[in-house]
């Protein structure tokens, strides 16, 4: 092709530059990146996929199956767009591919925008059908957005020449849009495709701006009016560059001034005409139209006549030649009764088979699609609910049928939206006769060798391919697409699966119909569905008020679901090791703290509080009094431990509960639940206190003395505030309150304080224990502490089937009412016998630390599979016990105490002796200090 | 996303919502044989169409009501609350 000295929509005051695989060039504003290699005389673009032959541009659109590019360089680079979409911009870095683009390393810089859009009727597609029905359902009143993927609204009429109401195409597409933006509530989007079909008339879309930005509109009605598309015609060598759809030749011609010198077009339609006539008129030398009808007649056939242009009729294109690469420089026509072929010397083959109305949105909502004889494809039957069809997707393929479905899906959607219409005229067209066409799927090769017959021009599926296919016994079209590979192309197979289907239909009598298109329309990058909600923004961070204090600590923190809360302090030089060892000889030894403000917190409060906690918790909590607080937990329906936690009676009709920080939000849901939907009859009522006080423990050996030199007027004394009980007061001259609960064994107060407060309280009570040695612990130091008091972590030493019976908490499971999961701690598998039980562990040497999740076995030499017997949950160093040591779920449980089992972890084994859970202060001697 | 309509609030987004399963499941209590606490733990209708399941305004008024859904077409009948019927669904 070469770009024309007048003419087109580009505007040739100005330049750009740009860069092709690495070579500089220069375009014109309004060039796409196609037109713009087509202008610098470019005509192979990359190569097939898997027969690596030269490849060109054959579309003006998003059906584009050959000219591929990676776009920019890095992180930004954009692999596998489409040079026929993309608008060439200055210092645009450009690169040919054989259709397979590649993902480079780096960081994605762009910063994707998201917005959400509501709207009465949203019209998809711009050209002539979608113009009228979006201004139609505006006059009505509605509210409209009208999204086109082009920067230019005006769809098919931007590549022709047709006269409306006596204007001129581009005349009236801008009356239109001037009447459109004059319209109290219409939003025009362009370059945005639909992508998506929602639920509940929800579409998303992408608008490919500076920075792209995905949209989220829903809207009472959508109207489709996404035209249709030309297909491709099968025959030898219809790969080379220079063969282009008909439609595209007059696009690149109208908009961009781009021709080739010699062209020849075969088609079986009337509408291909248009293309040899436009090329005439512009002074371009069209060789011949090749048509197999035996006497094409109609309007725009006879205007071919008078314009002199020779007509093969009753011909087809048989093959084509082309230069050392691969270009083409020839056409071979034969007539269809045979006889001998001609060779047409020619640098342009516009060839037409047909159009298929673009379904893919309609088809993603499950829209039932028909056979139409006479245009030789599927249209839409009907439209789904909430949406209504225009224009070519009706089967209107002539602009005046386009006009008229337009109108009357704007009128039937504004209608629909609450807002009726008035009658809208029918603009005037010229009236075209138009002759029946005749669809031309595929000419034979007169070779034989169907192997350069291409089917699928993206993924390079020949006709010998389908054969290949039929002849292992493919009969769906679902079938034919995975096996072949055709329309699983990034362009979905647009310009190839009708002609698949009709191909197949042909070997097999009988039809086959397309495989099905589904979600996104065209691919769409990672970038842009994430868009802001990456690195800092990806999820949100939940700090506690005391964060501050850590990170000055120099805290290593642990994320738990949401919160970043500490793991050790490690000192200078220090190990994670040497910092849990020095945290927890703290904690027996002198006095260590830790922030305990992200448990959950749950103010349950009302006359029927006790007995709605009775039910859901299966220890009994109506005896508690107020001022104590109890150690409870609770079961799901099915039985399972689900959450554990500290239950503190503040009144009569007043609880403090607490949850363990993960299941703060689930334990909430799970009492509205139950309070709403099974109890509503209960007086109770609930709130998250979670954020609203801040928690720090206080452990220790040397707890008592810190507290009392915070500044507290709460009497300490192990008579006064004995264990398990909770008290109002002042701490660091703060309104506290302080629970005597112990997770470590060790003398422990938390005290909470309102959430605001909880850095000064902190700063406070490190200050009073200064002389005491007192150190932050994390959540390491935590677990270590815990395990050795077999003190058990839901979650952790629990999985989704350990009961409380199994985690040894039977102790404290009421026997006289009923809980939420007690009927089925009865049945049968619950009460089988050889369920786990959660035992503790000492490995024969002291020094190794088990793996957890290690699986426990009694023979290590056995063969695999190994009888399993239970597995190691937790598994740690302790400083104290001078030893390593464990937790572990083990069938039989208390009957195994004494015997040793081993430890596997992959080919190692380590003999452990399974012991009691509680491996330090059995006797509960160090709780008061 | 889906669209729902609490019957506090009015439409909102999914994502304030969780999902609380098949609704108009009765606690069957303690006594239960195997069979009917089986029935009840484990066993959920599973229908084309209409579905009346439990939902949660869990981001918004915390909530427990009831919608109908069709499960084929994701179209949204109406909510009502505990104390109504699938009918009264609005």
């Amino acid at each position: 092709m070469k770009r024309l000295p007048t003419g087109g929509t580009i505007d040739r005051t100005r330049e750009l530059s740009f860069s092709w695989n690495g070579r500089p060039l220069r375009a014109h504003p309004g060039d796409t990146l196609a037109s713009a290699l087509l202008a610098n005389s470019i005509a192979v673009i990359g190569s097939g996929v898997s027969l690596k032959r030269p490849r060109g541009v054959m579309s003006a659109g998003a059906e584009e199956a050959h000219a591929f590019a990676q776009l920019g360089e890095g992180g930004a680079s954009e692999p596998l767009t489409r040079a026929t979409t993309v608008e060439v911009f200055e210092g645009l870095v450009a690169r040919g591919l054989s259709t397979k683009g590649v993902l480079e390393a780096g960081v994605d810089p762009s910063r994707p925008d998201r917005r959400t859009g509501h709207c009465d009727v949203l019209v998809i597609g711009g050209g002539p059908a979608g113009l009228l029905a979006a201004l139609t359902a505006a006059t009505a009143g509605a509210r409209v957005i009208l999204a086109d993927q082009r920067p230019s609204l005006g769809g098919a009429l931007l590549g022709d020449q047709d006269v409306i109401d006596g204007q001129e195409a581009s005349a009236w597409i801008a009356a239109q849009e001037a009447a459109l933006q004059a319209a109290s509530e219409v939003r025009i989007l362009r370059r945005t495709t639909a992508m998506v079909a929602l639920d509940q008339n929800g579409m998303m879309l992408v608008e490919r701006r500076g920075q792209p930005r995905l949209w989220q509109i829903r809207a009472r009605q959508i109207i489709l009016a996404t035209g249709s598309l030309e297909r491709p015609i099968v025959f030898q060598d219809n790969d080379r560059p220079g063969i282009l759809l008909a439609a595209a030749v007059r696009r690149y011609l109208h908009q961009f001034a781009l021709a080739p010198e010699r062209t020849v077009v075969f088609t079986g339609n009337d509408d291909a005409y248009r293309t040899a006539l436009d090329l005439v008129a512009a002074g371009q030398t069209v060789a011949a139209i090749v048509d197999p009808r035996p006497a094409p007649g109609g309007t725009l056939a006879d205007r071919a006549r008078a314009a002199g242009i020779r007509m093969i009729t009753g011909s087809v294109v048989i093959g084509t030649d082309g230069d050392a690469d691969g270009v083409l420089i020839a056409a071979r026509v034969a007539p269809l009764a045979g006889g001998d072929a001609e060779r047409i010397e020619c640098d342009g083959l516009a060839v037409s088979g047909g159009f298929d109305p673009v379904l893919d949105l309609h088809h993603q909502r499950r829209g039932p699609t028909a056979w139409n004889e006479s245009l030789a494809t599927f249209v839409a039957a009907d439209p789904v609910p909430g949406y209504q069809v225009a224009g070519a997707l009706t089967g209107a393929f002539e602009l005046a049928g386009c006009l008229r479905t337009g109108i009357e899906a704007g009128r039937a959607a504004a209608a629909a939206a609450g807002f009726p219409a008035g009658n809208t005229r029918v603009p005037d067209t010229a009236p075209i006769h138009v002759q029946p066409s005749v669809p031309i799927w595929q000419i034979p090769a007169p070779d034989e060798d169907e192997g350069r017959s291409f089917v699928d021009l993206h993924r390079d599926v020949t006709v010998a391919g389908v054969h290949r296919a039929l002849g292992a016994g493919i009969r769906s079209a679902e079938h034919l697409k995975r096996y072949t590979l055709i329309g699983t192309g990034v362009e979905q197979g647009r310009t190839s699966k009708v002609n698949a289907g009709m191909l197949a239909a042909r070997y097999q009598d009988g039809p086959m119909g397309t495989s099905s298109a589904r979600p996104p329309v065209e691919p769409i990058a990672y970038s842009v569905l994430a868009g802001r909600a990456r690195g800092a923004m990806f999820e949100p961070v939940r700090t506690t008020p005391i964060h501050p204090a850590h990170v000055a600590a120099g805290a290593v923190f642990e994320n738990v679901g949401q919160w970043k809360r500490p793991r050790y302090y490690p000192r200078a030089g220090e190990s994670m090791a040497d910092a849990v060892q020095r945290e927890c000889r703290a904690a027996r030894r002198a006095v260590a703290m830790m922030d305990a403000s992200t448990l959950g917190k749950i103010d349950v409060q009302g006359p029927d509080a006790a007995e709605f906690l009775e039910r859901l918790y299966f220890n009994k909590i109506a005896n508690l009094k107020p001022g104590r607080a109890r150690y409870s937990a609770m079961c799901r329906l099915d039985g399972i431990l689900f959450d554990d936690g500290v239950i503190m009676r503040l009144a009569e009709d007043r609880f403090f509960v607490t949850t363990s920080t993960s299941h703060a939000g689930p334990v909430m849901e799970w009492m509205e639940e139950w309070l709403q939907t099974e109890w509503p009859d209960l007086r109770v009522w609930l709130t998250s206190i979670t954020e609203q006080w801040a928690t720090i423990a206080v452990v220790g050996p040397l707890a008592r003395t810190v507290l009392a030199a915070a500044d507290t007027d709460l009497d300490l004394s192990a008579s006064a505030f004995p264990f398990m009980t909770v008290r109002s007061g002042t701490v660091a001259g703060l309104a506290a309150q302080v629970a005597r609960v112990s997770f470590s064994g060790e003398l422990a107060f938390e005290v909470s304080v309102p959430g605001y407060r909880g850095e000064a309280l902190w700063n406070t009570l490190m200050a009073a224990g200064m002389p005491h040695g007192i150190t932050p612990y994390g959540l390491e130091a935590l677990s270590v502490l815990r395990a050795e008091k077999g003190f058990l972590i839901v979650g952790q030493d629990t999985d989704a089937s350990t009961t409380p019976v199994d985690a040894g908490l039977s102790w404290m499971m009421t026997k006289e009412r009923d809980f939420i999961g007690k009927r089925s701690l009865r049945r049968k598998a619950m009460v089988a016998p050889g369920r786990p039980r959660l035992v503790g562990f000492l490995p024969a040497d002291p020094a190794a630390v088990v793996l957890e999740g290690a699986q426990l076995v009694e023979d290590p030499a056995q063969a695999m599979p190994m009888t399993m017997i239970g597995h190691v949950t937790s598994s740690f160093w302790s400083t104290t016990l001078g030893r390593s040591f464990g937790l572990a779920m083990v069938k039989g449980g208390a009957e195994r105490l004494g015997h040793t089992l081993y430890a596997c972890t992959g080919s190692d084994s380590m003999a452990v002796t399974l012991v009691d859970p509680v491996f330090y202060d059995r006797e509960g001697a160090r709780r008061d200090g | 996303m889906l669209q729902i309509r609490c019957p506090w609030c009015g439409p909102r987004e999914e994502n304030e919502f969780h999902y609380g399963g098949e609704a108009h499941i009765a606690y069957p209590g303690s006594d239960a044989d195997d069979a009917a606490w089986a029935k009840f733990l484990f066993y959920r209708n599973n229908p084309v169409g209409a579905f009346a399941e439990r939902w949660t305004h869990v981001a918004g008024c915390r909530r427990w009501f009831h919608v109908v859904r069709d499960t084929m077409t994701s179209e949204i009948r109406g909510s009502y609350l505990t104390t109504e019927k699938p009918e009264d669904a609005r």
